[in-house]
């Protein structure tokens, strides 16, 4: 099922030509792909047009999202797309990202998943700063019927964090799921702060976190490329999750990222609901750049 | 990792330019990609951007600057200029009602920063006026969005009116403004829920709170890290509740923020304030001149001038 501004574009053209190819860069530069991006791939698709000799639009469709779709994994190849689990133990899963990306609401989406497969659920309240955000996770842990270990307001994240684990490990615990404080990148002690809470869980499980998933919000623009850097930086990030991917926003971005930073997108969110998470799908990414 | 400015990328195409003297139509013409390019990676739509090169190159040709071995200089003032003149020449006041109380409402997509803008915008009236705002609770979606606003309010000393969540929203508006009636609030500020522009329930209950209320503002408030989607966005919000202002939130982040522009070019509303901060002090009045340089990426507009 192409997207309908897939089909608008081929729609409009009867031969494959330079105002083809003009098309496409707007649509990639219009889902947020980002200008340099846009043009590789659109060279990239013009010498897999002429090597495969084609010019009927129809005809070249399947090869366009075909070879985006070999672009996104290109990098990524024997790369595990699934989240990593512990040996043995509990998983521990650190959530990072900028304010307001929809950390909180994956972590309560994560856990209803877990908590339906039969997985014993843990839940850490690391945002200790913004109004209401303990809370907000503490309603999250009693609709999806999870624990949640808190702190007090403003407390010391880490202190909470520690807890946490501790308590993870000493009641065997399946997974425990770590909230944070939303974050600007370029905010030296706030990032440093998650450096701080990252050691602090592999000191009391060695081979912890086993993942880190930076959370992007499709909506974002090109500064998610330097949120994903900065964040791969201090915290060692080991994928992506892209959230409100129900919105009008398409995401682009993470084509970018996934070929300048080696970060596969995990999951996405697809609404504020607990059953709207799904496993990331590139072929269905790709087709959503070009829905109408 | 920071991209490249207009006045880099104008400087580089230039120096190779000036090299050769006079400058003719297919200079002009990479010029005009330089911008568009700078644009582009500021995060302005892509539409937007066509009409504004456009404009830009109008007045280009129709100046001297062809003949200019200064030229470089003069088309960034150029596109300055037109962008701070797209941007509102000037800082817009917030609307007022002429008795009280002045309604704000507050809306937009999830986690953009209304109830944190609310807090702030209480606080600043607060101060800056001695005035009495109250702030309603009409988000009864987001997991403790009313805990969210009742913290705010506890720390700014702020009352906040709240039903809890199994009422409606346009309810708790209607009980809210009886409330700040019997108690003379002069201001109400009303916190709504996030939503999606497309998502067209949610966007009719605003439509009954603002039939309700009526309020002397509607703020769509606007994540300054967004992308090419900020038209979609606000022209969804525009059309369908004819808001009155815009606010930028997160702009201490290190993005561009040129869905501004996008914004300000579908709508023609005025982007009223910008959220610098976490902290219930860090709302700002907008300046057009400073959002038009953080586009361009023109911090170092004045080392340029005095190296040509
Ligand atoms: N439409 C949509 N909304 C989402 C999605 N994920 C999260 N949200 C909403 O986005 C808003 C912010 O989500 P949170 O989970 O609080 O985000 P956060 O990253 O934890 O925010 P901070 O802790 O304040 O930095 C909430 O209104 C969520 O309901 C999604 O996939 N789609
Ligand atoms: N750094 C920074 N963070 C901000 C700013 N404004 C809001 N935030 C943060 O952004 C996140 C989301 O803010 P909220 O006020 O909850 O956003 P909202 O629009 O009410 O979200 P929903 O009600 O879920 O739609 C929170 O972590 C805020 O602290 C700002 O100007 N700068
Ligand atoms: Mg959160
Ligand atoms: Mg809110």
């Amino acid at each position: 099922t192409f997207g309908q501004r897939l089909n608008s574009l081929f729609a409009n053209f009867r031969t494959v030509d330079e105002d083809f190819f003009e098309e496409l860069e707007e649509t990639l530069i219009e889902a947020d792909v980002g200008f340099e991006t846009a043009m590789t791939i659109s060279r990239e698709l013009q010498e897999e047009v002429k090597l495969r000799n084609v010019s009927d639009p129809d005809a070249v469709s399947a090869a366009i999202i075909e070879k985006l779709v070999d672009l996104y994994e290109s990098e990524g190849e024997n790369e595990d797309n699934s989240i990593a689990q512990a040996e043995s133990g509990p998983t521990v899963i650190l959530f990072v990202g900028v304010n307001g990306v929809g950390k909180t609401t994956t972590i309560g989406k994560l856990a209803h998943r877990y908590h339906e497969e039969g997985k014993k659920v843990l839940l850490a309240a690391g945002d200790t700063f913004r109004a209401g955000a303990i809370e907000q996770l503490a309603e999250w842990g009693r609709r999806v019927d999870v624990e949640v270990v808190r702190g007090p307001e403003k407390s010391d994240p880490a202190s909470v964090i520690f807890d946490a684990v501790k308590r993870a490990k000493e009641e065997d615990y399946d997974v425990l799921l770590v909230d944070t404080a939303g974050r600007l990148q370029n905010k030296v002690n706030l990032m440093s702060e998650l450096d701080k809470i990252k050691r602090i869980i592999s000191r009391e499980i060695p081979d912890a976190p086993h993942e880190v998933l930076l959370v992007l919000d499709a909506t974002t623009g090109q500064n998610a490329l330097i949120q994903a850097k900065q964040f791969k930086e201090t915290t060692d990030v080991s994928g992506i999750v892209l959230t409100k991917l129900d919105g009008t926003a398409r995401g682009g971005i993470v084509l970018a990222i996934r070929n300048e930073m080696h970060l596969p997108v995990k999951l996405a969110g697809l609404g504020e609901q607990m059953d709207d998470l799904r496993d990331f799908n590139a072929e269905d990414f790709v087709y959503g750049l070009f829905k109408g | 990792m920071a991209f490249e400015g207009l006045t880099e990328r104008l400087q580089n195409a230039m120096t190779k330019l000036r090299r050769k003297g006079k400058i003719s139509e297919t200079d002009l013409k990479e010029v005009m990609r330089e911008i568009r390019l700078a644009l582009l990676e500021a995060d302005v739509n892509f539409t937007v951007v066509k009409e504004f090169v456009k404009v830009v190159r109008e007045r280009a040709i129709g100046s001297e600057v062809l003949d200019s071995l200064t030229s470089s200089q003069q088309i960034v003032k150029i596109v300055n200029e037109e962008l701070t003149k797209v941007m509102g020449e000037t800082a817009v006041p917030l609307n007022k009602s002429p008795k009280i109380p002045t309604i704000i409402m507050m809306v937009g997509l999830q986690g953009a920063g209304k109830t944190t803008t609310a807090g702030k915008l209480a606080l600043k009236l607060k101060k800056e006026e001695n005035a009495r705002p109250l702030m309603i609770a009409a988000d009864v979606y987001r997991p403790a969005a009313i805990d969210q606003l009742q913290v705010l309010g506890r720390d700014l000393e702020i009352p906040v009116f709240e039903l809890g969540t199994k009422v409606n929203p346009v309810e708790i508006v209607r009980q809210g403004l009886a409330q700040a009636a019997e108690n003379k609030n002069d201001y109400i500020i009303i916190d709504t829920a996030g939503r999606l522009q497309i998502d067209e329930n949610l966007m009719d209950e605003l439509a009954q709170i603002k039939a309700l209320a009526a309020p002397n503002e509607i703020l769509l408030t606007v994540d300054s890290m967004t992308g090419q989607s900020a038209v979609d966005v606000a022209k969804g919000f525009n059309e369908q509740l004819d808001v009155t202002g815009i606010v930028l939130t997160k702009l201490d982040g290190d993005t561009r923020g040129g869905a501004a522009l996008s914004i300000r070019s579908v709508t023609g509303k005025p982007i009223k304030f910008i959220g610098q901060g976490e902290k219930m002090t860090d709302l700002d009045v907008f300046y057009p001149d400073r959002m038009a340089s953080r586009i361009l990426g023109m911090g170092d507009m004045l080392t340029l001038i005095e190296k040509a």
